[in-house]
């Protein structure tokens, strides 16, 4: 038992009523209780990510214990894995809310973005930290729900339209994912992802099965934005307040999507080889094409927005090659090395696609345009932004020293050594067509002459927005030591172990 | 065996509705039909043939009681679903006011 786990949860949902009855009598009350709350939050991952290791951690809500080792009361889970996802969400979400302190400041009504922000916190830490699969899916309303309301929260033409978009396809899949769960309790009789997994070890009915995982792929997928389920990202993704862009595209589509798909169908299901094929064909299809669809963008965040699909098209194609090699039983090491180079890669691209969206959001504030050629000779003007913002652009593109280069390495060497030529080639045109898609991005926002019209003064971008950029940026280059033997020891290594070895998780639960 | 067919067929009725209706009131509707159908899934999962209510009666310990947890968790599907309803009833109203139609053809101002 361990007491920290549930106030990942606890914190943010009190932050959030907090917000709500005092904010409206206490000044600048909701922004510093926010700072607040996600530092703690941020404080608590950090320990569990360098305290974890090889452990895992279990809260028991409620203290049931097990009956006849069947677990029957509400697991929290905190392994190795998790404890990175949880820092990611964190440390994001912090960064984001210091920037949203001037960022937000034009709108109204800054009580309710507050709130929202930390309901999407709790959602999100609760769907990563839950041990059975209908908890999953209440956090997951709860984020979703929040995230709704934020991508609405300008409440303009635009936005009204792109959260009713979101809302329709998350509904859709929220109901997929609910009948699945139904499906798979009408004959495990349970909810545990432990005690499920030991119930379809011992056999069972192969095609019942696989209508569960199909509608689970499809209704996470949705949530991921994985290629045929992609329709509503670009729109809500560049329709919400910036902050809240980085959150959506840095963090959202990994903790309710790609987390909760890796987690289910390596520690869940029992890796089938036609279901790894369908993921990895499904990540490498919106790898390649997400970024056909980015390059011919003009504007900021939907450039920003797809290549956000493509990026992640990189995770699940590395993590379904993993996948197939462990469902043949061969070469161990080398669906080790493909998973730990798709988990890094998840990291890195919060990281930097974080940064791109909060650099996005300064050019807004600054210029007041989202269009690339409405700008020009912004490097001028705003150095800050213009240095964070090459930063991010090299590692997205994969040069080193920045960390993309080495995620994108060791998913290509991976595809390398599984024989899988063909995924490794497609994978390097598609980082060399994002460098060519990000040349463009710096060329016409920063370097290029500037519009022959009568120009407002444009100054860089208040303190905490700087700051959150430049924090970031540092975390670009940092991350890349994630890659040096010491270090990877005490981070990667135990998030693979939980994951490539089948029955880890599941033994060790039911053992308690 | 029909009476879960008859679900997944009016699940399936939710979807076509959410795909070819071009009103969003009507969406919403189709949603909800979606959404009700996964709760009656869900009520059918835990009931058995003969079943009775799950208060543990110890004159008689071989009784074959209905499973109670799937009610539980409906219950709490159905209030996320209130959630979830309201909220998008809350957009549509937004978005009649600005565009001043509900028809799903003419609000597109997001392209590409």
């Amino acid at each position: 038992m361990n007491p920290l786990i549930p106030l990942l949860v606890v914190i943010p949902l009190a932050g959030a009523f907090l917000i709500m009855i005092l904010g409206r009598f206490i000044r600048n009350f909701n922004k510093i209780l926010a700072s607040v709350v996600l530092l703690l939050l941020a404080i608590i991952s950090f320990y569990f990510l360098f305290n974890t290791g090889d452990k895992i951690s279990v809260y028991k809500v409620g203290g049931w214990e097990a009956v006849n080792s069947i677990p029957i009361g509400i697991y929290m889970v905190v392994d190795g894995f998790t404890a990175i996802i949880l820092c990611i969400i964190n440390l994001i979400g912090f960064l984001s809310v210091f920037y949203s302190i001037s960022y937000i400041a034009k709108y109204t009504s800054e009580d309710f973005f507050y709130a929202l922000f930390c309901l999407m916190i709790a959602g999100m830490n609760g769907v990563v930290a839950s041990g059975d699969i209908f908890n999953i899916f209440v956090f997951l309303e709860i984020s979703s729900i929040s995230s709704y309301a934020l991508v609405a929260f300008g409440v303009e033409k635009q936005q009204l339209e792109a959260s009713f978009k979101y809302q329709v396809l998350g509904g859709l899949a929220s109901f997929l994912i609910l009948f699945a769960i139904g499906f798979l309790y009408w004959r495990t009789k349970t909810l545990n992802i432990a005690d499920i997994r030991t119930v379809l070890g011992s056999g069972g009915d192969r095609k019942f099965y696989l209508m569960a995982e199909i509608m689970l792929l499809t209704g996470f997928g949705l949530k991921a934005a994985i290629m045929p389920f992609h329709a509503w990202l670009p729109d809500a993704h560049s329709s919400a307040p910036s902050p809240i862009s980085a959150m959506l595209s840095g963090v959202l589509i990994k903790a309710v999507g790609i987390y909760v798909i890796i987690r289910l169908f390596f520690n869940m299901f029992v890796i089938s080889e036609e279901m790894a094929v369908l993921i990895t064909a499904l990540g490498t299809i919106s790898m390649v094409i997400g970024v056909f669809l980015a390059i011919g963008q003009w504007d900021i965040k939907r450039l920003l927005a797809y290549h956000s699909i493509s990026q992640m098209g990189y995770v699940v194609m590395s993590v379904g090659i993993g996948m197939i090699l462990m469902s043949r039983g061969i070469r161990h090491e080398v669906a080790t090395l493909a998973v730990a180079g798709g988990i890094f890669h998840l990291i890195n691209h919060a990281a930097f696609k974080g940064l791109l969206f909060l650099n996005a959001g300064a050019i807004e504030y600054s210029t007041g345009t989202r269009d690339l050629k409405e700008m020009g000779g912004l490097a001028k003007s705003m150095p800050v932004t213009s240095a964070t913002s090459f930063v991010a652009s090299l590692s997205i593109s994969g040069i080193p020293p920045f960390n993309g280069f080495f995620s994108k390495l060791i998913i290509i060497i991976a595809a390398v050594m599984a024989h899988f030529y063909l995924l490794a080639a497609l994978a390097g045109i598609v980082s060399i067509i994002t460098l060519a898609s990000f040349l463009k991005f710096q060329r016409y926002a920063f370097y290029n002459k500037e519009p022959d019209k009568e120009k407002k003064e444009i100054r860089e971008v208040p303190f905490p927005m700087l700051f959150s950029m430049i924090v970031l940026s540092i975390i670009c280059l940092l991350l890349s030591l994630l890659v040096f033997p010491g270090i990877r020891e005490t981070i990667l290594t135990p998030a693979t172990d939980i994951l490539t070895d089948p029955s880890k998780y599941s033994t060790y639960i039911i053992g308690l | 065996m029909i009476v879960y067919w008859l679900c997944f067929i009016l699940f399936l009725v939710g979807l076509y509705g959410v795909i070819t209706r071009r009103n969003l009131i009507k969406i919403a509707i189709s949603l909800s039909i979606m959404e009700f159908s996964t709760f009656l899934f869900f009520a059918l999962v835990g009931y058995f043939e003969g079943g009775v209510a799950p208060i543990v009666d110890p004159a008689d310990p071989v009784k074959l009681y209905v499973d109670p947890l799937p009610q539980a968790l409906v219950l709490t599907a159905i209030v996320i679903g209130l959630a979830t309803t309201a909220l998008l009833m809350a957009v549509i109203i937004r978005i009649y006011r600005k565009y001043g139609s509900l028809d799903i053809r003419e609000i597109k101002n997001l392209r590409g």
